[in-house]
């Protein structure tokens, strides 16, 4: 199976965070400022920075309908903390103006851990195996769907979800080095092409 | 699940991590909860609270503080995105109230009239993560060994003039570059030509960059400067006077905002540039009264 094409959109954030997680796998990456850098991607990644940010600069790059229309034809999306909130079908505690692209089901809460006083570091479980998830300024997932599946909770919450070739994280993977969710989602991108979706 | 799900707060990767989640933005200085609204209507990442911007404390001149915490509880109450707030350089009392009100990172700067001519503050001693300003890479090491997540090049505050920001920004990443052609004798030499910690040095050598962010600060008045300081190797911008001293600051923060993200774009720039009034007017270095970079030890 070849390496997917792989992007990440970078309005305003930690893109460069992501694109060495990626190429430590493997994987190179482009990044994602205006309408043509999407084409001919598989995979997008949606980085952590301030989503208000983000969504005016989606709109005034032209990148948003392009990029909803790549997800209609099958881009896989991975977003982490604020590329969540923008992935998601409803925000609570946003800004009237800010987008939703709807790609994974999800309400989402930002800030809904608090500030940065309340920001955390803490293990959690994913696949059996323990990782070291960090927190910033991060959304709470206050409900989704029922295609959502969880593959890591804190607490009560659900905070890595997936449903089909996309997968939502409130933490930050691309900060810690440790590169094994960025592996499930580039998994999760070729198993989705060998069932030709 | 996993057996131990025990939450750490306030350690250094929660610090350096929300510096990285401001790359590639603006963060802009506001003195009211109105400002921070039109900051964050065009986009900012951030504002930074402070009680008169650069060019007014310039012009006033006085003992300039830490704002009144009445006006930094109304800029948290008005805006959903993170809130910086200056304290005095070595005023560690300034920098507990900072904190102690729920900012999101203090700037430990020079805009400021210093505290303490011999001592920053032990930023190590703090949860709330702290930028310091630096002109050379020596400055910006011995900030990061006090535990500053990120840096800002100083530049010249209030000046609407972008020659100090680049002279401080070429010659932090120059050393960075040479630090990084030098073997591993020399590097006892760049250490203490630095007056810097010799492992920071090292870990410098090896990796190419800082281990915070560099974030370039002082004198950014127009989308073009931004994108100059984006372009010579900072990750995201500070701009003060340069959008509440200017004819029309809300489409001038929103400008300058898009100019930050497409930086390696010149007709973007171009486009964005286009009928924003009359920048803030600014002033020659010759007519600087008071170095503020040349504060901070």
């Amino acid at each position: 199976m070849s390496v997917p094409r792989l992007g990440v959109l970078a309005l305003q954030g930690a893109a460069p965070a992501h694109m060495r997680a990626l190429s430590s796998i493997g994987c190179p990456s482009a990044p994602v400022r205006v309408p043509d850098d999407l084409d001919g991607l598989d995979g997008l990644i949606i980085p952590g920075g301030e989503s208000t940010t983000m969504s005016m600069l989606l709109e005034s790059s032209g990148v948003l309908e392009p990029l909803q229309q790549a997800v209609d034809n099958g881009l896989g999306v991975f977003g982490t903390c604020a590329g969540m909130i923008l992935a998601s079908t409803t925000i609570e505690d946003g800004r009237d103006d800010q987008h939703a692209l709807g790609i994974m089901d999800l309400t989402v809460q930002r800030n809904g851990y608090g500030r940065q006083r309340d920001s955390f570091e803490v293990d959690i479980d994913v696949d059996g195996h323990t990782f070291h998830a960090v927190f910033i300024r991060a959304p709470r997932i206050v409900s989704m769907g029922a295609d959502v599946a969880v593959v890591a909770h804190y607490g009560s919450d659900p905070v890595l979800v997936r449903e089909g070739r996309h997968l939502m994280a409130s933490f930050h993977p691309e900060l810690t080095g440790d590169t094994r969710i960025h592996e499930i989602f580039v998994a999760g991108l070729q198993d989705s092409r060998m069932q030709g979706g | 699940m996993a057996e131990n799900q025990s939450a750490v707060t306030g350690r250094f990767p929660v610090k350096r991590g929300l510096a990285e989640m401001l790359s590639g933005g603006v963060i802009m200085d506001v003195v009211t909860p109105e400002q921070a609204k039109v900051a964050e209507d065009a986009g900012a990442v951030a504002v930074m609270a402070l009680e008169r911007v650069p060019a007014d404390i310039r012009r006033d001149g006085g003992v300039a503080r830490m704002s009144d915490p009445e006006m930094i509880d109304g800029i948290i109450a008005a805006v959903s995105i993170p809130v910086m707030a200056k304290a005095r350089i070595g005023h560690f009392v300034e920098a507990q109230i900072l904190q102690s009100l729920g900012v999101d990172f203090i700037d430990e700067s020079e805009v400021l009239t210093p505290a303490d001519e011999a001592h920053h503050i032990d930023k190590f001693a703090f949860d709330a993560p702290f930028v310091c300003g630096a002109t050379n890479l020596g400055e910006a090491l011995r900030r990061i060994s006090e535990g500053a997540a990120m840096i800002r090049s100083k530049g010249e505050a209030g000046t609407g003039n972008i020659v100090e920001a680049v002279r401080h920004l070429r010659s932090i990443l120059g050393d960075i570059r040479r630090v990084g052609q030098a073997d591993s004798a020399e590097l006892f030499d760049w250490a203490k030509r630095l007056q810097a910690p010799l492992p920071l040095v090292q870990e410098l050598a090896e990796s190419g960059s800082l281990p915070v962010p560099l974030f370039c600060a002082g004198g950014i008045a127009t989308p073009a400067d931004a994108a100059m300081a984006m372009q010579l190797g900072a990750e995201a911008v500070f701009v003060g006077s340069g959008i509440f001293k200017s004819d029309d600051p809300a489409p001038r923060a929103r400008a300058i905002v898009e100019a930050t993200t497409h930086f390696r774009d010149p007709a973007i720039l171009a486009k964005v540039s286009r009928g924003l009034g009359a920048p803030m007017t600014g002033i020659g270095m010759d007519d600087v009264n008071e170095r503020y970079a040349e504060r901070g030890w």
